[in-house]
């Protein structure tokens, strides 16, 4: 068996290594201001190379050993580990915080708590404007008052020499409260009234028309209310920080998706310099929008401080429910109407959902019906209800993932009232421009995208009558959805690369690794902008002591580092040019008369024209060139709408026995610019539909309503896909690469995860004629 | 606590068994032993991260108190490779892209593993047709159902499948 399948290996990796990855003509630099030029970028030009090719992720052995470390496992000489206990009640005060017992108990090193906390600066949170680079949803105090916010805030720490000991004095704590009136259901915080969603200051509702008339008097109409429970990201890895001090300096091994961000906003917090700070998240464990920094990142300094010990603090399961939120609870309302041939002439997309009052956070679920269907008239908007409960925060897709379960149920509510099928209806209601300001989409292919992906799945199969394919106890069924998400690259990209004598080149970029395979999407772009082979470059990136300012968010940071690098290639190149001595191929030659090939510069016009980096360096002394770059301001949005697209596809079988829903086929269907590795690329969309599967059929946080407290914070009671949840997924794609967007890629973290949930639940209703309207879909709803 | 059966061997190296009683063989590992291959994703017993093979047997080891393993033989993910040699099954990971962020994946190789032995044994599961047969198979819904005790937040479930099924073809009727 094992000779087989090594063998197997062997020719793979031979067949691997033969491949033409290099790439053969000569890449030239980036021009300036390519920000909003069509096809500025080479790379988006049918260039072949590293990019697009399915390099196998240069993590991998590391990962499949064992070997890459993670927040919690960095050791110190002396670490003492820490355990949190968490209030009981949603809102008041601490009339008595006993804490002698724990403070008595074998190796107890430490007990923190409000009392004798050092006085710290308030959380700064977000800066929506970008402007900071705050990190963190919350802008409460840390632990610096009686006061409770609510139920499961960390109101003591623990430090002791082992996390047993730590975690038993813990259990010791023991408060009392005063308890204050509080809202701790949705429905009380919708009743107690809502206010209109805010972003930059601004309401993000739209009107275009009078949508309400022109639904009134559409021929055909549909109108409904959709629900949907809170969510929490439960990455498989919960948050950790391991923090020692040196002196005043402050170093943290974390697991963050901003690392630049958490050394900021950790400065703030503590009142230091945030160059004092260096945080280093070299592997993440998962994010989805929640490794960002909460109050155990606080904490854990401060106890390290306060104890003068490195300090370790890893959340429990129980923990990471408690003190990190999720996805907010929500509540919306979708009317469409169209003309009997489908043409949709009103949207109308209003709900509300529950965040904090101290830290309101968006969930702008209304943007789901922005950007895609033609439409005379729309209204849309989000607002907030508050209530005393845990955070708020960005999960996997903020607004769309909820907000497009609505639109898309909607829209297949209305193909059955027209009998229309649901993809004629929406290839009836493409459009080239945006609905909303009229800009062109940049790169939209979307109707290629369901017409291939109706073809594959054989859509045509299915009955158009709901409820009418019956195998035994089991109704089948298929659904489809649509899937979109922004293109984003945030300003604040920068990047270093040194190149050595010996011809390698290294970038460095402060940007994060969290299953994306960052590290090796970025050095096939590096390789084929500087003409190398792979294993000639390398990319780092984790550490906030490298340049840039990226967050791993909104499926934006490969643009950003994209921005990045392709500045900081053009730089090198520049510079090389200025190294380059009498006698060399390249004398006398300019920037844009050069590009990288073979391991060197070469003339575009002449090829043959050429110097190895090598040689180069070696002609004119040097050890290395090191330089660096930034992204340009994202100008590239201000012209073009950037979106991507695609479809989602599923089968399901419901058992008219017990109501349980099984997805028996699924695909993906998907136009996203160009892809620049189909392995990770895949895997990423796989990641994103198995995680709208969970939203779909399973996951729920159930908060108890009467005090706020989630009753099911473990993963035995919140139910994520498991291995037999999650059929063969298939993808396709359009490759077409965006002229606008570095490389020609859009981003895709994000996308597939949009449509997941509506794409089931009309399968649901075709396999049984139910419309369920509010997730998940669980089986005692189909009973 | 060690006076029957001495130490636990991990990976064929005796590791003295703690003092603390409530220590995990999860917590041995990771903080006494130096190896944190394997994982914590819950100390709950609900996700399988923390899976190690025990004598052969996939054991959650954030639900066995280390104590209990007293000349008991534990293999880690850091013992399945030869040298550098990876073993066929973590290749096979690689390959077809069975992880993400990697966090489940040790937890995802080690559990395959017991997992295959009991097939080979025949042990039935959930969805095994004929309780009685002398061995099971991986086909249908097998290796799926009998995998459904490691969660994979990321998702690579299409992957780890892919990469299960191949490296055990073969090996079952
Ligand atoms: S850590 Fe043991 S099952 Fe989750
Ligand atoms: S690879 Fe991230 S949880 Fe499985």
């Amino acid at each position: 068996m094992s000779d087989a399948h090594d063998a197997k290996l062997v020719e793979e990796g031979a067949a691997l290594a033969r491949r033409p990855g290099r790439t053969t003509t000569p890449v030239p630099a980036v021009p300036e201001n390519w920000a909003g030029v069509a096809h500025a970028d080479p790379l988006s030009r049918g260039h072949r190379g590293y990019v697009g090719t399915p390099l196998a992720r240069l993590d991998g052995p590391v990962k499949v050993r064992g070997r890459a470390p993670f927040a919690a496992e960095y050791g110190y000489d002396d670490l003492a580990y820490a355990a949190l206990a968490y209030s009981t009640i949603p809102k008041g005060r601490m009339t008595g915080l006993d804490t002698a017992a724990a403070e008595a108990s074998p190796g107890v090193v430490l007990v923190l708590t409000h009392r004798n906390a050092p006085r710290l600066n308030p959380q700064p949170g977000y800066d929506m404007s970008l402007r900071d680079p705050g990190i963190g949803f919350e802008r409460l105090p840390v632990m610096q008052d009686d006061r409770v916010h609510w139920n499961g805030q960390p109101i003591a720490l623990v430090l002791a020499e082992t996390q047993e000991q730590a975690d038993h004095a813990a259990s010791l704590i023991h408060a009392t409260y005063a308890a204050e009136p509080a809202v701790t259901s949705f429905a009380a915080a919708l009743a107690a009234g809502t206010r209109p969603l805010e972003i930059f200051g601004r309401r993000i509702r739209v009107e275009l028309g009078d949508a309400e008339q022109a639904l009134a008097a559409s021929a055909v109409s549909v109108d409904e209310t959709y629900r949907t429970p809170p969510h929490h990201h439960n990455t498989i890895e919960p948050h950790a920080v391991t923090v020692a001090w040196h002196g005043d300096e402050l170093r943290v091994h974390d697991s963050t998706q901003g690392v630049l961000h958490t050394a900021w906003t950790l400065g703030q917090i503590l009142g230091i310099d945030p160059a004092r700070i260096r945080v280093t998240s070299p592997f993440v464990g998962g994010g989805f929008g929640v490794k960002v920094l909460w109050q155990h990142h606080v904490l854990a300094a401060v106890a390290s401080r306060t104890a003068g010990r490195p300090v370790r603090l890893a959340l429990s399961r129980e923990g990471v429910f408690r003190m990190t939120g999720g996805r907010p609870p929500a509540e919306q309302r979708v009317a469409v109407g169209a003309d009997e041939d489908g043409r949709i002439r009103a949207i109308v997309h209003t709900g509300a959902y529950a965040t904090t009052r101290h830290s309101p956070w968006p969930e702008p679920l209304s943007m789901a019906s922005q950007n895609h269907y033609a439409s005379d008239a729309f209204v849309l908007d989000t607002s907030m209800a508050y209530a005393d409960l845990v955070q708020n925060c960005s999960m996997r897709t903020p607004g769309s993932t909820i907000g497009f379960f609505a639109l898309e149920s909607a829209v297949d509510e209305l193909a059955g009232k027209l009998g229309m099928d649901p993809i004629e209806l929406r290839l009836r209601n493409e459009t080239a421009t945006n609905p909303i300001g009229g800009k062109p989409f940049s790169s939209r292919h979307a109707a290629e995208a369901w017409r291939a992906g109706a073809e594959r799945f054989g859509w045509s199969r299915r009955s158009p009558v709901p409820g009418s394919v019956r195998d035994g106890e089991w109704l089948a069924g298929m659904g489809c959805a649509m899937v979109s998400h922004h293109y984003q690259r945030r300003p604040g990209g920068a990047a270093r690369i040194r190149l050595t004598a010996d011809g390698r080149a290294r970038a460095e970029v402060a940007a994060h690794e969290m299953g994306m395979g960052t590290a090796t999407v970025q050095s096939q772009i590096l390789a084929d902008r500087l003409g190398l082979d792979i294993d000639r470059v390398s990319v780092g990136y984790g550490d906030s002591a490298m340049p840039g300012r990226f967050l791993a968010v909104g499926s934006s940071q490969s643009a950003g580092i994209g921005g990045a690098l392709l500045a900081a290639t053009r730089n090198l190149m520049d510079e090389l040019l200025k190294l380059v001595r009498d006698g060399s191929p390249l004398a006398g030659l300019t920037l844009a008369e050069v590009g990288a090939v073979n391991g060197g510069l070469a003339a575009l016009d002449d090829p043959s024209r050429h110097e190895s980096y090598e040689s180069v360096l070696a002609r004119a002394g040097r050890a290395e060139l090191v330089v660096e770059g930034s992204g340009e301001p994202p100008a590239e949005m201000a012209n073009v709408s950037m979106f991507s697209f695609g479809a989602i596809f599923c089968e399901v079988r419901v058992s008219s026995v017990t109501g349980e829903t099984r997805v028996s086929r699924i695909l993906g269907s998907i136009d996203c610019g160009r892809v620049l590795n189909p392995r990770t690329a895949a895997s990423q969309f796989r990641g994103g539909i198995v995680m709208g599967l969970g939203a779909a059929l399973t996951e729920e946080t159930v908060f108890d309503d009467r005090n706020g407290r989630i009753v099911n914070a473990s993963l035995g009671d919140y139910h994520v896909p498991a291995h037999l949840d999650v059929p063969p997924i298939d993808l396709i794609w359009t490759d077409i690469p965006d002229p606008y967007a570095p490389a020609g890629a859009r981003g895709i973290g994000e996308l597939s995860s949009t449509g997941v949930a509506p794409a089931v639940a009309n399968a649901i209703h075709n396999a049984t004629g139910r419309r369920i309207r509010d997730l998940p879909i669980t089986p005692e709803k189909l009973l | 606590m060690t006076e029957d059966g001495g130490p636990v061997r991990i990976n064929g190296s005796p590791v003295a068994l703690p003092d603390d009683p409530r220590v995990s063989l999860l917590d041995l590992l990771r903080e006494q032993a130096g190896l944190h291959g394997t994982k914590k994703g819950c100390d709950q017993g609900a996700c399988g991260a923390c899976t190690v093979l025990v004598d052969g047997q996939r054991v959650l080891s954030c639900l066995a108190l280390a104590v209990q393993y007293a000349g008991r033989e534990v293999v880690t993910i850091e013992g399945l490779s030869e040298g550098d040699t990876p073993h066929p099954l973590q290749r096979a990971f690689v390959e077809h892209e069975g992880f993400q962020c990697g966090y489940c994946t040790p937890g995802q190789i080690c559990s395959a593993l017991g997992m295959m032995a009991e097939v080979e044994r025949g042990v039935p599961s959930y969805v095994t047709a004929d309780l009685g047969a002398a061995t099971a198979g991986l086909d249908g819904d097998e290796l799926r159902e009998r995998m459904s005790g490691n969660l994979c937040r990321c998702g690579a479930y299409n992957g780890i499948a892919d990469a299960v099924a191949e490296t055990f073809a073969g090996r079952t009727r």
